[in-house]
């Protein structure tokens, strides 16, 4: 009897699961669609979003940033110091940046900042019928609202990714040459020398990935909020699913971090 | 009822999990007329309007708009067909993060090839149709809960649409307020001559616009009837309805005779 519930409730979540994936990858295909869709193009919808999504996330990129590359250095110097090639500090700093951290904390700070609101803003959006309303007026909400958020994303993230890599090594720059007194002279060199355009591809690819993720995920758990199992109703529930989206997105973000890497090396 | 009807419900079911809340839905709807869907509330009125939108697809059953199976149709069409279509929601669902003439400039933005000037033009005469003149910046949470639905009808007649749907559009408004609601509809219909079909327990008053009054319940279309039919329909159901409504007075009146 147990054993019969215990097989009736996991199948139940399996379906649910199925059906939740299934809804999300027919959304990106039918945002996908209607982008490249052409009539009537709004530019002032996808400049809005990019000020939105980008220009106001700026200010968090480059704090986020400049720490992250100040530690670097920090923790860079004292280890590189042990074995003598303080000198290549440069290197290490940027690397580490260009490759793995400045996409993946870029991303997980603009999912904070601009996901969620994404995510908040269309859940309310479906809770108050506005989407419906949207629809009865034969007006595709994939196209007018999704497609611009989705085109901003994605032109912002490799931006904002650009702006934190910058940042970051001269916040290394800072603690590393400035207050701890390694080489300005072998600071640089060495990071010229070692950063080849395949790191910069990679890091390029991965914030393209990512701005992906993070818009599909969060619009599509908002779009899709009355759906939840958990029941999407009200604030409560646009607040749930809010969370939801960022945990989510945060996780995607880091698991295909690991597989693009492991593509691309 | 010699004419075609141009929106037609054949044996509409619809259930959520165990619920089965539409048990097979017949209604027919005529142009020009105003069609008035009636019945106790949670009963699946407004549900019927989202299934001729086609917002939600029925289990089983047909929903005929212009003689086409709304469930056959591809999006383009379906697309076309909504382009017909008005609708002012229960809550008027505006763009809360728009102001009261983006809102009601929206369909034309999105929908037409309009100059901005000829925009203003059409918003601003609708508006005023509504009696909203001097609104036009206010954002819909500045707005009296009556306010918010004349501005929810304006969208809905921005493009002049053939068919205009009413989800309980006087509910939470009080006597002046819907009576002031009744007339910007009764308004507006001479001046636009649409189709309406209005879902609304404000009984009796609703009968006055009414051309058929259709009783929802149980699941089923009872009946749908000019009013005067209606409210001596031998159908114990609407009996029953009607003498629920409207025989408080007739009680007092035994009361008082």
């Amino acid at each position: 009897m147990i054993l019969l519930k215990f097989l009736e409730k996991s199948g139940e979540l399996g379906l649910y699961y199925i059906n939740q994936a299934g809804r999300m990858v027919i959304f990106l295909l039918h945002v996908i669609i209607s982008t490249f869709k052409l009539p009537y193009y709004k530019v002032s919808n996808i400049t809005k979003q990019i000020y939105i999504i980008g220009s106001l996330s700026i200010f968090v990129i480059v704090f986020t940033g400049a720490f992250t590359g100040m530690v670097l250095g920090l923790q860079g110097y004292n280890t590189l110091k042990k074995f003598g090639s303080e000198g290549l500090l440069g290197s290490a700093v940027a690397l580490s940046l260009i490759r793995e951290l400045g996409p993946v904390l870029a991303a997980l700070m603009v999912t904070g900042r601009a996901g969620s609101a994404i995510c908040a803003e269309i859940g309310i959006m479906r809770n108050s019928e506005q989407i419906d309303a949207l629809e009865c007026m034969a007006i595709d909400p994939h196209k007018y609202i999704m497609a611009p958020k989705f085109i901003a994303t994605i032109v912002s993230m490799p931006l904002l990714t650009a702006i934190f890599n910058v940042v970051g090594i001269f916040g290394g720059y800072l603690v590393g040459v400035k207050l701890l007194g390694a080489s300005e002279g072998s600071y640089f060199t060495s990071m010229y020398k070692d950063v080849e355009f395949q790191d910069v591809y990679m890091g390029f690819v991965k914030s393209l990935c990512f701005g992906l993720l993070i818009v599909w995920i969060c619009a599509a758990k908002g779009f899709y909020v009355h759906y939840e199992r958990t029941g999407g109703f009200g604030a409560e529930g646009v607040s749930r699913v809010t969370t939801y989206a960022v945990v989510l997105t945060s996780v995607s973000i880091l698991v295909f971090d690991y597989f693009i890497t492991s593509l691309l090396l | 009822m010699n004419t075609e009807p141009i929106i037609q419900l054949i044996d509409i079911k619809k259930g959520f999990g165990p619920q089965q809340v539409l048990k097979g839905i017949n209604l027919s709807i005529y142009e020009g007329k105003t069609t008035v869907i009636v019945g106790e509330s949670g009963k699946g009125k407004s549900l019927i309007i989202k299934h001729i939108l086609g917002l939600i697809k029925p289990d089983s059953g047909k929903v005929f708009v212009f003689g086409k199976d709304l469930n056959k149709m591809s999006g383009k069409e379906l697309k076309e067909i909504r382009s017909y279509f008005g609708v002012l929601f229960q809550n008027a669902a505006l763009f809360d993060s728009m102001t009261v003439f983006d809102n009601v400039a929206l369909p034309l933005r999105e929908r037409t090839r309009a100059s901005e000037g000829d925009i203003a033009g059409m918003v601003n005469e609708k508006l005023k149709l509504m009696d909203l003149e001097g609104s036009n910046e206010k954002f819909p949470a500045q707005l009296s809960g009556g306010m918010r639905k004349r501005v929810g009808l304006a969208r809905a007649l921005v493009l002049n649409p053939r068919i205009v749907f009413f989800d309980e559009p006087t509910t939470g408004l009080d006597v002046a307020k819907s009576n002031e609601i009744y007339r910007v509809f009764f308004r507006t219909q001479t001046k636009l001559g649409y189709t309406a079909v209005i879902v609304s327990h404000d009984v009796p008053k609703i009968f006055k616009l009414a051309d058929y009054v259709a009783l929802l319940h149980d699941g089923i279309i009872q009946d749908c009837l000019p009013p005067e039919d209606f409210q001596t329909s031998d159908n114990p159901f609407i009996r029953e309805f009607v003498e629920k409504t409207m025989g408080l007075i007739y009680e007092s009146e035994e009361v008082e005779g």
